[in-house]
C-alpha cells in the first residue's frame, strides 16, 4: 500500500525542467538514423561490472550495452514514474498484499552473443545483486533488504516477493546499475566475469575499450525495443579536465558531456557557437552539505549549529553560486520541487533560510555571544575538487567571516577527506555532498539521520529517528508531507544537525545536431541512448 | 669501460630498493585507500562490508611486510601484479600509455633541438650583442613561463584562431591514434604538447648551448686554430661545436628522462592518456600496486639515463677514461 | 669550554660570509651586466610587493563583492578586474607576491643550506659515509616531485607550509650533488689539511674552511631554486595539491576558474601568469647573471 500512495504522491511529476533553445521542438522531428555520436565522460571506468560499482563514469559508457527490468521513462526522464525496459505493459504494481510484483518479460530478446533471454537471467542478475554469493561485491545490496525471493514460474515470468510492503522497492529496482546479464556467462565464467566483459541486451554491442581513453560500441541490429538505436554507433571518451570537455564540444570533439557544465562554460559555448549550442537544465538530484562534528566541542552545542546556518544567506547565495558553481536550488531535506519536499513558504520559516539576512547574521551572533564563542575559529574539511566543493567551500568561509568567525580551508584529496570523515573523525566542519539517482525524498532524507551509516557529524537522535519510522509507515501522502517537515525542522532548524547549502543544478549544453536526448535529474539516469539521434 | 658498466649497474641495486621501501611506506602513510575512493567518492550509499570485500580482495588488509614481500617478489616472478583500481595488469596498462608518452618525448626533444642548438650557437658566437640579448631573454621566458599555462593558451587560440578563420571552431583530436595508424591524427594531436613542452625544454637546453660554447670557444685548441688563420665558420663547426655538445647532450637526456615520466601537467591539459595522467590518477586513488611500479619505472628511466650520458660522455670526450 | 666559546663565532662566519658575497657579487653583477640588473630590479619590485603588500592593496584580498558583476573587467575601484568569485585581482596579485617570496625563499634557502651542509659533509667524510649518502640522494632526485607533493599534501594536509616541504626535498639532493662535486676539490687542498692537522673539530672545517669555498656553487644553485619554487609551487596548484583558497596566491590563482574562464575573463588568468613568468624570469636573469660573475670559468676575459 506504501508504494502505491507513494506512487501517487510522485505521480504530481516534477515541473522543474528547462529546456531552451531547440531542445523543445525535437519531439516534432522524425529521427534520422545513422551518425556516430562522440560524448566526453570526465572520469575514469573501474570496471564493467555495473553491480559492484557506484559511479557515473562507469554508467554513461556501459549502460547502452545493457538493458534494465525498468527504467525511468527516457521521453520523460523527470518524471518519477517508470517504464518498462524488458518487462511488457506498464510496471506492475503490487499485488498480494503488496508484497509480490510479477513482471513479463518482452519476447524474442537476444543478448549480443546470440543467446536468448528468459526470466532466469533476470532471475540470475538479480541474485548476484540482492543474494551474492559470500566474497561477491554487490553495492546495493543493502537497498533490497525488503527483498523475500525471487522466483521464475515460467520463462517469461519473473516474480519478486518482499517481506513487507515498501515504497523503496521500485525506485531500487530501476537503479541503473541494475544491467541484466546472461546466466550462461555468470555460471560459466563466475562473478568476475563481467569486470572486463560485456555482453548484453542494450542497444548497442561492445566493439572496443583503451584503458583510460575510451570505449566503442555500435549498433545492435536486434535490439528489442523496435526501430531502435537511431545511431550507428558511439564514442565515448575519458575527459578528467573540465576546460578540455568544454573545448571538445566547441571544437565539435564531441557532442554531449552528460554530467553537467557550470553555468559560465554553457554561457561560453552558447556565445561562441550561437544556435550550434543546446540547453537543456534541470534540478540535480544531489545536494551539498556543511556538517558539524558533535563530537568536538563546541559544535556539540545546538546554539553553535544554529549560528553556523543563520551565517549563510541561501537566497543570496544561490543567486551568486549559480554563476559560478553547479549549485542553484535552496531547499530542504528533499528534492526541491517535489510534491513532498518544502516550499519556499515553508523553507523560509527555518533558520538560515529566513528571509531577512541582517536578521539571520544578527541572532547568529547573539547564539555565538550565548555560547561564549563570540571569537570561535575552527577549520572546514574539504574535497579537493573545483566543482562544486571547492568554489561553495570558500563561499562558505566568508559567510561566516560576517558573523565574525575565522574558518580556514583544509583541502585534501578524495582518498583521505574521506578516511577523515569515516574513519578519523577528526574535523571541526565538514563540507560532503549527498547525491541519488531515482528521484526518492525517502531516500534522500536517510542521510540526515544519525543511524545512517554515513552520517558522519556522529549525532543521534532519537526523536529524528523516531519521525523517520513513522514518515516510512504512513499511508496517508499529507500525513507523510506534514511529518517530512517536521523531521526536516528537527534535523536541519532546530538541532541544524547538518547545514543544507544548496541543491545542485544541472547543465547540458550541447551540439544541437544531438537529438532524442532529455534531461533527466540525474546524471546516473537515462544514459541508454537507444533513442538518440543526430541531425547532420 | 666494461667493468665501470657493470659497478654502475649493481649500484643502481640499492637506489632501487630505497625507492621502493620510500614509495611503498609513503603511500601507506597516505590516509585512506583505493577501496574508500572508489566507492565512498561517488557520494553513494556504501555499505562497510562491500569496503572491507573490496580490501581483502587487494590484500590491503594483510600485515606491511607481506604486502612489501609481495611487491617485491613480483620482481622475480616477473609477476608485477594488477592495477588495483581496474584490475588490468600494470604491465598492460603502462604498455598502453608508453607509446604516446615515448613519441611525445621524442617530439619534444626534436622541437627543442631544432630551436636550442642554432640559437644557442648564434648566442654564443654574437655574445652581448642584440641577438644574444633577444636569444637569452626568448630562453629565459622559456623556463619562466609555466608550460600547462602555454598549453591552454594554445588550445585556446586555435579554437579561436579556426573559428574567426574558417568559421568552425577546431581543436585538436582528444583520442590518440598511433602514428603507424594515422599519421595525420597522431600528429595534429602530438604536435601542440610537443611544442608547449619542447619549448621549455628548449630554453634550458639554448642555455646550455650557449654557455657551453663560451666556454670551448676560450679553450687554448681553438685559439690555436684561430691563430692559424682558420675561418670562423669552420672552427665553429668543426672545432668548438662538437666540443661543446657534451654538456647539451647530458642536459638533453635528463630532460628526456624527466619527460617520460614527468608530463604530469601538460598530460592533464591536453587530454592525453599518457604515463603522467596514469601517475596522477594512480596517485590521486591510491592505486598502490599501479604508483609502485611507475615509481619504479621513472627511477629506473632516471639511473638509466643518468648511465648513458656517462658513458656517451667516455665516447665523445676521449679525455675521459673510466676504468 | 673551547668549543662553546667557537661556536658562535663560527657560526657568526658563516652567516657573514655568504651576506658579504651575496653584497659584492650584486655590486659586480649590476656593473657588468645590465640583463642582470633587470632581474634584480624585478625581483627588488616583487619584494617591496611582498613587503608592503598591507599597505599597497587596495583591498581586502579575500573580500568577495558580491554586489558587483563579476568577474569585473578593470575598471576605476579594480585596477584589473575582479576574479570569478568577485574579489579584486589586484590585492590578490600583490599579496600573492608575499605567498610567492615565502614560498620560494623558504623552499630555497632550506633546500640549498640543507644540500650545502650534506654535500660538503659527503665530500669531508667521504668513505662509506659518502657512499650511503650519495644512495640516498639518489633516491629522492630520481623519485617523482608529484607522489611526494601527494604525499606530503594527504599526510598533512594542503596548505601553504605544506607545499614548501613538498618543494624543499627535491632541491636538497640537487644541491647537495653540485656542492659536494666542488668541496670533493677542497678536500685536496692544503689549508684544510693544515685545518685538519691543527685538530680543529669537523664542525668547524666543514662550517668555516669548506662552506665558504663553496659558496659560488651554492649561490647558483639557490637563485636557480627560487624561481623552480614559484613554478613548481604554480604546478602543484594546478593539480590542486598547493596553496589553497582563500589564500592569495598566483599558481592558485590560475587554476580552476582562471582556466575554465580564459576566453571570457581573460584577465583571470593573464595577470597572476604574468606574474609568475615576470618572477621567475626575474630570478633567473638575476641568477644567470651571478653565475657568469661568480663561475671562474665563464668569467669574461
Amino acid at each position: 500500500m506504501n508504494s502505491v500512495l507513494l506512487r501517487k504522491v510522485v505521480g504530481f511529476g516534477i515541473g522543474a525542467v528547462a529546456a531552451v533553445g531547440l531542445a523543445a521542438t525535437a519531439s516534432a522531428q522524425t529521427p534520422k538514423k545513422g551518425g556516430i555520436l562522440e560524448f566526453v565522460v570526465p572520469g575514469g571506468i573501474p570496471s564493467f561490472d555495473a553491480h559492484r560499482e557506484t559511479t557515473y563514469a562507469m554508467v554513461h559508457p556501459t549502460r547502452p550495452f545493457y538493458s534494465l527490468l525498468i527504467r525511468v521513462d527516457p521521453d520523460n526522464p523527470s518524471s518519477p514514474d517508470f517504464v518498462c525496459d524488458l518487462c511488457v505493459g506498464d510496471v506492475p504494481e503490487a499485488s498480494g498484499d503488496g508484497t509480490e510484483y510479477v513482471f513479463n518479460l518482452v519476447q524474442g530478446v537476444k543478448f549480443h552473443d546470440g543467446t536468448p533471454l528468459t526470466s532466469a537471467d533476470v532471475k540470475a542478475s538479480f541474485d548476484k545483486i540482492i543474494f551474492p554469493p559470500e566474497g561477491t561485491p554487490s553495492a546495493r545490496k543493502s537497498q533490497f533488504s525488503q527483498v523475500e525471493s525471487i522466483t521464475t514460474p515460467d520463462a517469461n515470468t519473473i516474480v519478486f516477493k518482499l517481506k513487507y510492503p515498501s515504497g523503496a522497492f521500485l525506485p531500487a529496482l530501476a537503479a541503473p546499475f541494475n544491467y541484466i546479464y546472461a546466466k550462461k556467462d555468470l555460471d560459466t565464467h563466475g562473478y568476475d566475469w563481467h569486470t572486463n566483459n560485456i555482453n548484453g541486451t542494450g542497444a548497442f554491442k561492445f566493439v572496443e575499450y583503451q584503458a583510460g581513453a575510451f570505449v566503442r560500441g555500435e549498433r545492435y541490429a536486434d535490439y528489442h525495443h523496435a526501430g531502435k538505436p537511431y545511431l550507428d554507433g558511439f564514442r565515448s571518451t575519458i575527459s578528467a579536465k573540465l576546460a578540455v570537455s568544454v573545448a571538445a564540444i566547441r571544437g565539435d570533439r564531441a557532442a554531449i558531456e552528460f554530467r553537467g557544465f557550470p553555468p559560465k562554460h554553457r554561457d561560453d559555448l552558447v556565445k561562441a557557437l550561437g544556435d550550434k549550442i543546446t540547453v537543456q537544465e534541470s534540478d540535480w538530484n544531489c545536494v551539498l552539505l556543511a556538517t558539524p562534528n558533535q563530537k568536538v566541542k563546541p559544535f556539540d552545542d545546538p546554539r553553535v549549529r544554529q549560528a553556523l546556518t543563520l551565517a549563510v544567506d541561501r537566497w543570496g547565495g544561490s543567486n551568486y553560486l549559480s554563476r559560478i558553481a553547479i549549485v542553484k536550488t535552496v531547499g530542504g531535506v528533499a528534492f526541491p520541487n517535489h510534491p513532498l519536499s518544502a516550499t519556499k513558504a515553508e523553507l523560509e520559516q527555518m533558520r538560515g533560510y529566513w528571509p531577512d539576512l541582517d536578521k539571520s547574521r544578527a541572532e547568529a551572533k547573539r547564539l555565538l555571544a550565548d555560547a561564549g564563542q563570540s571569537n570561535l575559529s575552527f577549520v572546514l574539511n574539504n574535497r579537493g575538487v573545483d566543482q562544486p566543493y571547492k568554489i561553495v567551500g570558500t563561499w562558505l568561509l566568508d559567510q561566516w567571516k560576517k558573523v565574525g568567525l575565522d574558518v580556514t580551508q583544509r583541502v585534501q584529496p578524495t582518498a583521505p577527506f574521506y578516511d577523515t570523515l569515516r574513519k578519523k573523525k577528526d574535523f571541526d566542519v565538514s563540507v560532503e555532498f549527498n547525491c541519488q539517482s531515482v528521484v526518492n525524498p525517502l531516500a534522500d532524507t536517510t542521510k540526515f539521520r544519525g543511524a545512517s551509516s554515513d552520517n558522519y557529524g556522529q549525532y543521534e537522535d532519537a526523536v529524528l529517528e523516531d519521525l523517520f519510522a513513522k514518515m516510512n509507515r504512513s499511508s496517508d501522502k499529507t500525513e507523510q508531507r506534514a511529518i517530512m517537515r517536521e523531521y526536516e525542522r528537527r534535523a536541519i532548524d532546530e538541532m541544524a544537525h547538518i547545514g543544507v547549502t544548496l541543491w545542485w543544478y544541472k547543465i547540458n549544453p550541447h551540439r544541437s545536431y544531438v537529438k532524442g536526448w532529455k534531461i533527466s535529474p540525474s546524471h546516473y539516469l537515462n544514459q541508454h541512448l537507444d533513442n538518440v539521434w543526430l541531425d547532420k | 669501460m666494461y667493468k665501470y658498466i657493470v659497478k654502475r649497474l649493481l649500484l643502481m641495486i640499492p637506489t632501487l630498493l630505497g625507492a621502493a621501501i620510500f614509495v611503498f611506506l609513503l603511500l601507506r602513510a597516505v590516509p585512506g585507500d583505493v577501496c574508500e575512493t572508489r566507492f565512498a567518492g561517488t557520494g553513494a550509499f556504501v555499505d562497510q562490508e562491500q569496503i572491507n570485500l573490496c580490501r581483502a580482495d587487494l590484500g590491503i588488509d594483510q600485515p606491511l611486510i607481506i604486502q612489501f614481500f609481495d611487491f617485491i617478489a613480483g620482481y622475480a616472478t616477473f609477476d608485477l601484479g594488477n592495477s588495483f583500481w581496474t584490475g588490468q595488469p600494470v604491465v598492460q596498462e603502462i604498455a598502453l600509455r608508453f607509446e604516446l608518452s615515448l613519441q611525445i618525448a621524442i617530439m619534444a626533444t626534436l622541437v627543442a633541438i631544432i630551436i636550442a642548438i642554432p640559437l644557442g650557437t648564434i648566442s654564443a658566437i654574437r655574445q652581448n650583442t642584440w641577438i644574444d640579448l633577444v636569444v637569452r631573454l626568448f630562453s629565459i621566458a622559456g623556463i619562466a613561463i609555466p608550460s600547462f599555462w602555454l598549453g591552454i593558451m594554445i588550445i585556446l587560440g586555435l579554437l579561436i584562431f579556426s573559428q574567426s578563420v574558417f568559421g568552425d571552431p577546431w581543436m585538436p583530436p582528444i583520442r590518440f591514434k598511433s602514428i603507424f595508424e594515422d599519421p595525420m591524427h597522431n600528429l595534429s594531436q602530438i604536435i601542440w604538447p610537443a611544442v608547449a613542452t619542447g619549448y621549455r625544454y628548449s630554453a634550458v637546453a639554448t642555455r646550455m648551448t650557449r654557455s657551453a660554447l663560451l666556454e670551448v670557444l676560450r679553450e687554448d685548441y681553438v685559439r690555436t686554430a684561430r691563430a692559424k688563420g682558420l675561418v670562423e665558420k669552420i672552427i665553429i663547426r668543426r672545432h668548438a661545436l662538437k666540443n661543446a655538445m657534451l654538456p647539451v647532450v647530458t642536459i638533453i637526456a635528463i630532460e628526456f628522462a624527466f619527460l617520460m615520466g614527468g608530463l604530469v601537467v601538460t598530460e592533464q591539459v591536453f587530454n592525453l592518456n599518457g604515463l603522467g595522467k596514469l601517475f596522477v590518477d594512480s596517485v590521486l586513488q591510491l592505486d598502490f600496486n599501479m604508483t609502485q611500479q611507475l615509481v619504479m619505472l621513472v627511477v629506473l628511466i632516471f639511473l638509466m639515463t643518468n648511465l648513458f650520458v656517462d658513458i656517451l660522455y667516455a665516447w665523445l670526450d676521449p679525455r675521459i677514461r673510466y676504468s | 669550554m673551547v668549543a662553546v666559546s667557537e661556536a658562535p663565532a663560527s657560526s657568526r662566519l658563516a652567516t657573514d660570509a655568504p651576506k658579504s658575497s651575496i653584497f659584492l657579487s650584486t655590486v659586480k653583477i649590476f656593473r657588468k651586466q645590465p640583463i642582470g640588473m633587470l632581474g634584480g630590479v624585478i625581483v627588488m619590485l616583487m619584494v617591496f610587493m611582498g613587503v608592503f603588500a598591507d599597505i599597497l592593496a587596495p583591498h581586502d584580498p579575500t573580500e568577495i563583492f558580491y554586489q558587483y558583476d563579476f568577474p569585473a573587467p578593470s575598471n576605476a575601484e579594480f585596477w584589473l578586474g575582479t576574479d570569478m568569485f568577485g574579489r579584486d585581482l589586484l590585492s590578490r596579485i600583490i599579496y600573492g607576491a608575499r605567498t610567492a617570496l615565502f614560498v620560494g625563499f623558504t623552499a630555497a634557502f632550506v633546500g640549498a643550506f640543507s644540500g650545502l651542509i650534506l654535500g660538503v659533509m659527503s665530500a669531508y667524510f667521504g668513505g662509506i659515509f659518502d657512499l650511503l649518502l650519495q644512495r640516498v640522494m639518489d633516491v629522492f632526485m630520481a623519485f617523482p616531485l608529484i607522489i611526494l607533493a601527494l604525499a606530503v599534501v594527504s599526510i598533512l594536509g594542503a596548505g601553504t607550509s605544506n607545499v614548501i616541504i613538498a618543494i624543499t626535498i627535491p632541491f636538497i639532493p640537487q644541491c647537495a650533488r653540485v656542492v659536494r662535486s666542488s668541496a670533493l676539490a677542497l678536500r685536496e687542498i692544503p689549508y684544510v689539511d693544515a685545518a685538519r692537522a691543527c685538530g680543529f673539530s669537523h664542525t668547524r672545517i666543514i662550517v668555516r674552511h669548506m662552506a665558504p669555498n663553496v659558496m659560488a656553487p651554492f649561490l647558483i644553485m639557490l637563485t636557480s631554486f627560487l624561481g623552480q619554487a614559484i613554478l613548481l609551487e604554480a604546478s602543484l596548484s594546478y593539480l590542486g595539491l598547493g596553496v589553497q583558497e582563500p589564500t592569495p596566491a598566483w599558481g592558485l590563482m590560475l587554476q580552476g576558474g582562471a582556466e575554465e574562464f580564459a576566453e571570457s575573463a581573460p584577465w583571470v588568468a593573464i595577470w597572476p601568469g604574468v606574474a609568475i613568468s615576470l618572477a621567475v624570469f626575474g630570478f633567473n636573469l638575476f641568477g644567470d647573471a651571478l653565475r657568469d660573475t661568480l663561475d671562474p670559468r665563464l668569467r669574461s676575459q
